[in-house]
């Protein structure tokens, strides 16, 4: 039997992306497996007794190195804040490119701490910076230096000690340029580097805390316990910067939710699912289910799709247990499409992401094509007529081609830069100020400009010499054949409509990091955590892939 | 040091800040970071003629023939962008001269993309200056200074044929000294050694 790859037009709504759930496929979860056998350690620790300092850890392996150097630095209470105004944070961080000399060190000692302002060099691959959550790391160094394990019911609210506020890689500040490491076997996921340096510095977060309770009283100190380490995973708030990447990255965003739809396809295609497979994804389900009860959040956007997500994993429960047939063939085709006729997106999602976890041979090999030299499809394809493109717009677009632009909550909103900051913003374009200056994300609205453009023009025609008076609308031509190519790489919704939810556009990227409990501070930016429930370190030799579910 | 990415982006949000749209701006900043990337000044070219963009009254090559001269001074982008659009039909002509244009490096970018395009090396003369352009993967060339220059009076293309640099006598030679690496056989050890058998008419 063939299944189909899901429809584009219907997955690549913003309200079904927005549904993602992390998953085998996830980066944070690729990334721990390509690292497992990489030698772990911590060559510097250079903290005072409050915590401040330097330290520098590394993964190696055949004469590769990674480093972490990390800036842990005081800052007042006032000073701290999640927000991107920022200027100051507890701890900063930079992945290097091999072992740093002490001039290294010294350099980005003066630049790291600096993060937007600071300058890198092509020997460092990622910069981050970060504040502690200081109830709960206050707490701990408390319980600690008291001898006594911190409260579990005041960790498990939180999920970390610390939080990110920003992972930058790939050039940004002058850091190394992706061609200059695309080609290492080790990095052939995406984003593997950035999950490097969130991973490490979860591991400093850990010896920063137990180095600050021991010195607070050296008698009667003790170590955090190593299950409760485990169950700490590292914070992260993300604001809109994540939105426009999705956009601007479209044969990327194919492949990745290529792999997922590959998966998906092959899974349910399996004839004879075994009775072990079945159970390996009924365990996983049911053991996640602590992830989604202990999901926190004010949000009551998301306390709604969590409330849904319980009820529908009842049902889910309920008719595995009571008309599942698992005697007949094709079981996981029969259970996605249960699912699809009686469930909701999130819980649609959040099972089609459990249906992996048996099956390494069918998600493995598709890893490895998640990541996308983009440049090679960068030119437009000048030669070919105007009868392609609108048949491209048509097949593609037709979604998109419904949206009547005339019509102003369907203009309601902008994408712009602030000058400030340089960061991603979103703003009504009734209300505020520079929507003269809007960036080119308003996918949906061009293409069908474009659509509109290439109505009268002859079918022969070539789009060479339609750009020659149509250049304003280059940008989505050029997306518009390699959208043809690359079925999953257009959002197939409006970006700019009153109804538009950013965060949706934020989660679907963060599923794919591997992130989970989802906490919306509002529309516009949420609180995630990672790699919680992971192995440390010292565990990567041997380790229980399906982690995620025992946190 | 920047690092090319933010050449791109940067070069990219100045071009539409400038006054071209979304997309020509994207083509732009891909071609700067195409240019510093094979050692040539494309930032610096850039910014001195961005200093005089909208003062000056620049034109566009609109049909590409083979021969093109404007009033004043032609936009190294706009005619860059349409050399780009028009590769497949001006690849036919044998060809190219292009007089006065302005800020000549930053149209070069755009020939070492059309290179690639057309599958053809193209070689440009620009008054003393030699460029060959070898399908985007090189620019060989004679302009090593880093100067910024203002402009060209004289731009000559000529897209050259797909053939070799070499002889066929050089290739023999060769050829024949790679030889040297093979075992020499016998009807007796081709019977024991060829997998396939020695006749297929059977």
């Amino acid at each position: 039997m063939e299944i189909r790859l899901r429809d584009p037009k219907f997955l690549m709504k913003l309200s079904k992306l927005g549904s993602f759930h992390q998953s085998k496929l996830s980066f944070l979860r690729s990334f721990l497996s390509e690292f497992k056998d990489w030698k772990y350690s911590r060559d510097l620790f250079q903290l005072n007794d409050k915590g401040h300092g330097r330290a520098v850890y590394s993964f190696t392996k055949d004469k590769k190195t990674y480093s972490l150097i990390c800036f842990a630095n005081e800052i007042k209470d006032d000073e701290r804040s999640d927000r991107v105004i920022a200027t100051k944070w507890d701890a900063a961080f930079t992945l290097f490119d091999g072992i740093p000399s002490k001039e290294d060190i010294d350099r980005l000692n003066n630049n790291v701490p600096k993060q937007e302002v600071g300058r890198l060099s092509y020997k460092e691959l990622t910069l981050s910076r970060a504040n502690k959550s200081v109830r709960v790391f206050d707490h701990v160094v408390d319980s600690l230096s008291n001898g006594e394990q911190p409260n579990k019911e005041i960790l498990s609210k939180v999920g970390y000690l610390y939080r990110t506020t920003a992972v930058y890689g790939s050039g940004k500040f002058g850091l190394a340029d992706r061609f200059r490491i695309k080609n290492r076997e080790e990095i052939r996921g995406p984003f593997r580097l950035e999950m490097m340096l969130v991973y490490l510095v979860r591991q400093f977060t850990f010896d920063q805390v137990n180095h600050i309770a021991k010195n607070k009283n050296p008698k009667l100190a003790v170590e955090l316990d190593p299950a409760i380490s485990r169950n700490l995973g590292i914070g992260n708030s993300t604001g809109l910067g994540m939105a426009p990447f999705i956009v601007n990255h479209p044969t990327l965003l194919n492949n990745w939710i290529h792999a997922r739809e590959t998966a998906l396809k092959q899974i349910r295609e399996i004839e004879r699912v075994s009775k072990n497979e079945i159970d390996i994804f009924y365990n996983c389900l049911i053991k996640s289910l602590k992830n989604i009860t202990s999901w926190n959040t004010d949000s009551e956007f998301q306390k709604e799709k969590i409330k849904n997500l319980i009820e529908d994993l009842k049902k889910f429960i309920k008719f595995m247990k009571e008309d599942f047939k698992f005697e007949n063939s094709y079981q996981f085709n029969q259970i996605y499409n249960w699912s699809d006729e009686n469930l909701n997106d999130e819980c649609i999602e959040y099972i089609v992401s459990m249906m992996m976890e048996p099956y390494d041979d069918i998600v493995n090999p598709l890893i490895t094509q998640m990541s996308s030299d983009e440049e090679q499809y960068f030119n437009i394809p000048v030669d070919r007529t105007i009868e392609d493109l609108r048949n491209i717009l048509e097949n593609r677009y037709s979604e998109i081609l419904k949206i009547d632009f005339l019509k102003d909550e369907n203009n309601q909103n902008f994408w712009f830069i602030s000058k400030n900051k340089e960061e991603p913003r979103i703003g009504d374009r009734y209300i505020d100020e520079g929507s003269d200056l809007e960036q080119p994300l308003a996918i949906a609205r061009d293409i069908n400009k474009l659509y509109e453009a290439v109505f009268t023009k002859k079918n022969s025609s070539k789009i060479g010499k339609f750009l020659k008076d149509n250049n304003h609308l280059r940008h989505v031509v050029r997306r518009a054949f390699i959208a043809e190519k690359f079925p999953y790489s257009e959002i197939q919704d409006n970006t700019i409509g009153s109804k538009l939810v950013p965060i949706d556009m934020l989660r679907l990227k963060l599923s794919f990091f591997g992130a989970i409990k989802f906490d919306p501070r509002s529309d516009k930016w949420l609180r995630i955590c990672m790699f919680q429930g992971a192995p440390l370190p010292s565990e990567l030799g041997n380790f229980d892939d399906k982690w995620i579910y025992k946190s | 040091m920047r690092s090319f990415s933010e050449i791109e982006v940067t070069t990219k949000k100045a071009s539409k800040a400038i006054g071209f749209s979304w997309g020509i701006s994207e083509e732009v900043g891909k071609n700067i970071r195409l240019l510093e990337m094979f050692g040539l000044p494309g930032l610096k070219n850039l910014n001195q003629y961005y200093k005089i963009y909208k003062i000056s009254n620049f034109e566009n090559i609109d049909e590409i023939s083979t021969s093109n001269t404007p009033r004043t001074f032609y936009c190294p982008i706009l005619s860059g962008i349409n050399f780009f659009d028009q590769s497949s039909s001006i690849s036919k002509f044998n060809e190219i001269e292009i007089n006065k244009i302005a800020f000549p490096l930053i149209f070069l970018s755009f020939v070492s993309r059309t290179s690639e395009i057309i599958g053809k090396r193209i070689f440009l003369k620009m008054d003393d200056k030699e460029f060959l352009f070898n399908f985007n993967e090189s620019i060989y060339s004679n302009y090593l200074t880093g100067d910024v220059l203002e402009k060209s009076d004289k731009i000559n293309l000529k897209f050259l044929d797909n053939k070799n640099s070499f002889t066929e006598d050089d290739w023999s030679e060769i050829y024949n000294l790679s030889l040297k690496t093979y075992v020499d056989e016998s009807d007796k050890s081709r019977e024991r050694t060829a997998g396939a058998g020695l006749t297929d008419n059977d």
